[in-house]
């Protein structure tokens, strides 16, 4: 190899510190995204062991609350967006033919604020007063009035990793604009990309926003600005405008990528072209488009007009169009296809499969008045997570299945993958399966403490949610072992896999497409 | 198991899930699950039923052929059966046609949705007006027009909740005093709050509403039948969200007559009492009654402090300077949880439940506060 000098690297934890390698710093966004959600996961346990049964066990409400606020943000902000950028580190730059990501120094950065920003989060709660209590949606005035310093740890902790997601993102951008290998047309782009490319642009266009909003809450906390306090001519209600003109396009922050691993999975396990690549790539555009309007269906009770009602409503359900063509696509790139259904192919499917549940649910919360009974209840609880473990933790658990073998070239233990696969499935189905009924029978959600008519369901649940947790030991384990040793991966690795990842050796060497391939 | 055609590559994971399924199956046809909205009791609540049972059946029926279609590929379209990939990537004719019919279907849905919601929205010509005005952590109704206003708070004890005693029939959905509302008229709600959020959530009625410090909601419920309805506090407001039922009474429009003048009979004998000046047992014993009511929430039933919330015992407040307690307890503390007590309270009560604050819990002030120095 001509560039062999460039393989010299610091080893140790030097290696690590100093990288500015993408395989390097992908593997440490994802070693930090699974420890985050080993830390998110043991938290809703505490949630879950405390509603096991009515009447206060084991926390105390003050407590559970901080449970079920940091368990959110810890999810979002340290598991799922972490894992995605670190997936996009690994994989954007092999799958378009770059050598590198276009700022490799940003990219080191845009990583290590994570640790201390997740650091300053799980250090709120260990402060006087305790850490945030109020929600992962911060909503004034509860959160102006919660004494102690954890919600200010909370807000700066929030500002870093938010700055960390713009850097990756900006990073994200700048690599697909000006790195694809000669001949890679945009349309021509792997899927996966595409759906980092428009979240990129969704996470830019939002977190600032976010940022806007959580400041404002901090001066209101301590500088006595009053913005959502209405004693003062402020209003609390225009901090959750604010907090979802972020919120909503954050969810497709999290699920984008994940379609696009779908879309990458399916016609390799398929043996079959992607049904209708132009019209996924315009769908994608869409949702990414109408996430932006569509902000207020988190808050019909809040008393808005009419008007702002329906509007709403309307704009909300149109994202059913999109999302539905993706699904429809899918189920058509599978349609007298040759399948097999190896570990990966599984996750793709359930994905689809539990996404979708998420998404009709989310269709009849779009309906305003039916949404009065539904909202704040453990309907919305079930529709999101529903939503995220199906969209997402689906997604990335398939993505690193499919892609385990190229990045330590070896094949994985695929009977321990599909055991991993078909636990987190039942365990995450009769976690949150039953919380629709809850809701629907009159349970609000973030309560600790419960009537007698919901126990058995929270039983379930909560069983569910031990089994699902428990699950992911066996993914830790064979992970684990693929590292270390296993049937040595060729570097086609599947069967059916298209695209320039498959073209280097598994392990990739240290540096790739040092010369671009060519793609015709 | 013999080697039968019948079981074809069962293995262990598939055998395990039907077990599974078959479980969850036989649970549910044995318990008393509630499953589906609480049974309405207004119109509206009729409406939103019917509307939910239809998107739900929409949402099923696109459930059961998107994934009928998928299954039946899987099924069909495997390696295993030696099938070769077709070779198509896109059909523009289907394209169109998957992009037209949800859109339709949408359509479909927006129409009644729309007309539930305008009548939703309509609360002219109410026959009585309610205000609901949210606290930490109980309601507070007003009936401005019938000049009745009262709290509600939770009234299920305390030992149940943390296990000691036998859970009641309606734990946590209990309170001292239900809004009582008549049956057969169109009742106005205007809901606000005094501190942080809260949202006002009857199921049977299919109403609910947040509550803003600063900000009027209206909504409005026409109750059908008599009965007692019970809902519960839905935006998370704080440590006790989950201990702030709402329950409603529906009486005949006579019965409630009736209920109005005793409730008017009440308030002018609380008047009166509170004038009265009460010995110092006396007004221990009524502070004690207070304090559980209105402070042991945060400052713990025996005034040990719950969670971030101070102490009574010992309390720098209540062993110090009588002004600055007074003036505490009237006005609260601007920034946290402790309210300004002088516009819930009665003067008797706050002369009563400070006088036990510096008397009880080995509190060593020994002052006795009468109403008189309430100030305001």
């Amino acid at each position: 190899m001509a560039t062999a000098h460039h393989d010299e690297h610091p080893s140790g934890i030097m290696r690590w510190l100093t990288t500015t390698n993408h395989k390097d710093i992908g593997t440490l966004y994802l070693v930090f995204a699974f420890t985050m959600a080993i830390v998110g996961g043991i938290m809703s346990l505490v949630i879950r062991s405390e509603l096991w049964q009515p009447g206060l066990q084991i926390v105390d409400p003050h407590f559970f609350n901080q449970m079920t606020t940091v368990h959110a943000l810890v999810m979002i902000f340290g598991f799922v967006m972490p894992a995605f950028t670190g997936l996009a580190n690994w994989q954007i730059p092999l799958m378009i033919g770059a050598p590198d990501m276009a700022l490799p120094r940003m990219n080191n950065w845009s990583f290590w604020i994570l640790p201390f920003a997740a650091t300053l989060l799980m250090l709120s709660l260990f402060m006087p007063g305790g850490g945030p209590a109020g929600g992962w949606t911060l909503y004034p005035p509860l959160n102006v009035q919660q004494s102690g310093p954890g919600v200010d740890f909370t807000i700066l902790s929030i500002h870093m990793l938010g700055i960390s997601s713009i850097l990756g993102s900006i990073n994200i951008i700048a690599t697909v604009l000006n790195m694809r290998a000669p001949g890679m047309t945009l349309m021509k782009m792997p899927m996966f990309a595409w759906g980092w490319f428009i979240t990129a642009f969704l996470l830019i266009a939002s977190l600032p926003v976010l940022a806007g909003a959580v400041t404002m809450l901090l001066t209101d906390r301590h500088f006595g600005t009053h913005f959502f306090d209405a004693a003062y001519g402020g209003d609390p209600v225009l901090f959750q405008h604010v907090f979802w003109f972020f919120g909503h396009p954050e969810v497709y922050i999290l699920v984008l990528p994940a379609f696009g691993v779908f879309s990458t999975i399916i016609p390799t396990f398929a043996r079959k072209p992607l049904f209708g690549y132009e019209t996924m790539v315009y769908a994608t555009a869409s949702i990414a488009f109408l996430s932006f309007i569509v902000w207020a269906h988190h808050m019909y009770t809040v008393g808005m007009p009419l008007q702002g009602e329906l509007f709403f409503m309307y704009a909300t359900m149109l994202i059913a169009v999109p999302t539905g063509v993706k699904v429809f696509n899918w189920v058509s790139t599978m349609w007298r296809g040759a399948m097999t259904f190896e570990t990966p192919m599984l996750w793709a499917i359930g994905g689809v499969f539990i996404f979708t549940i998420g998404g009709l649910s989310g269709l009849m919360l779009s309906i305003t008045p039916a949404d009065f009974q539904y909202h704040d209840t453990y309907f919305v609880v079930a529709h999101f997570h529903y939503v995220i473990i199906g969209g997402s933790v689906f997604g990335l658990f398939g993505a690193v299945s499919y892609w385990l073998p190229k990045w330590t070239g070896h094949m994985y233990n695929e009977t321990l993958g599909k055991w991993h696969f078909w636990l987190t499935m039942i365990g995450f189905n009769l976690t949150f399966f039953p919380q629709h009924f809850l809701g629907l029978a009159g349970m609000p959600r973030r309560i600790p403490d419960y009537s007698l008519q919901f126990v058995e369901f929270n039983q379930w649940s909560t069983i569910g949610a031990f089994m699902t947790i428990a699950a992911q030991l066996i993914f830790f384990y064979y992970a684990m072992q693929s590292i270390r040793a296993g049937q040595k991966a060729t570097s086609q690795v599947w069967e059916g896999a298209e695209g320039l990842e498959w073209t280097v050796p598994s392990p990739p060497p240290y540096h790739t497409f040092a010369t671009p391939p060519k793609v015709k | 198991m013999s080697k039968t055609r019948s079981t074809p590559h069962l293995g262990l994971v598939p055998r395990l899930l039907l077990g599974i399924s078959l479980l969850v199956v036989s649970g549910l046809a044995s318990a008393d699950y509630a499953l589906n909205f609480q049974k309405p009791v207004t119109a509206i609540g009729h409406k939103l039923l019917e509307l939910h049972n239809l998107i739900i059946i929409i949402c099923v029926v696109i459930f059961v052929i998107v994934f009928g279609v998928m299954f039946y590929s899987i099924f069909a379209h495997r390696k295993s059966r030696g099938v070769k990939p077709a070779k198509f990537h896109g059909s523009a004719t289907l394209e169109v046609v998957w992009t037209i019919i949800p859109f339709l279907i949408l359509v479909a849905m927006a129409v009644p949705s729309t007309a539930t919601l305008l009548e939703m929205d309509d609360v002219s010509k109410s026959e009585l007006t309610v205000k609901v005005t949210g606290y930490q952590w109980k309601w507070k109704y007003d009936y401005p027009d019938q000049d009745v206003s009262f709290f509600s708070n939770l009234a299920t004890p305390r030992a149940q909740i943390e296990n000691k005693e036998k859970k009641g029939e309606h734990y946590l959905l209990e309170v001292d005093n239900p809004i009582v509302l008549p049956v057969g008229k169109k009742v106005r709600f205007v809901v606000t709050a005094n501190d942080v959020l809260h949202a006002w959530w009857v199921p049977a009625l299919g109403v609910k509403k947040d509550a803003i410090p600063g900000f009027v909601n209206e909504m409005w419920a026409k109750i059908e039948e008599p009965g007692i309805y019970r809902g519960q506090c839905a935006e998370l407001c704080g440590k006790d969200h989950g201990y702030m039922p709402i329950v409603v009474q529906a009486v005949s429009p006579e019965e409630f007559d009736k209920w109005v003048s005793v409730q008017k009979d009440q308030a002018a004998k609380a008047a009166a009492d509170s004038s009265k000046t009460l010995s110092k047992d006396e007004l221990i014993e009524r502070g004690k009654k207070v304090f559980a009511t209105t402070c042991a929430a945060c400052h713990g039933p025996n005034g040990e402090g719950v969670g971030p919330f101070p102490k009574m015992a010992g309390s720098k407040v209540a062993n110090g300077p009588l002004p600055a307690h007074i003036n505490i307890v009237v006005k609260g503390k601007p920034g946290t949880a402790m309210a300004a007590f002088g516009a819930q309270l009665n003067d008797l009560d706050l002369a009563a439940v400070i006088t036990y604050e510096r008397n009880g819990f080995g509190n060593k002030a020994g002052d006795v506060v009468h109403a008189k120095r309430i100030p305001g």
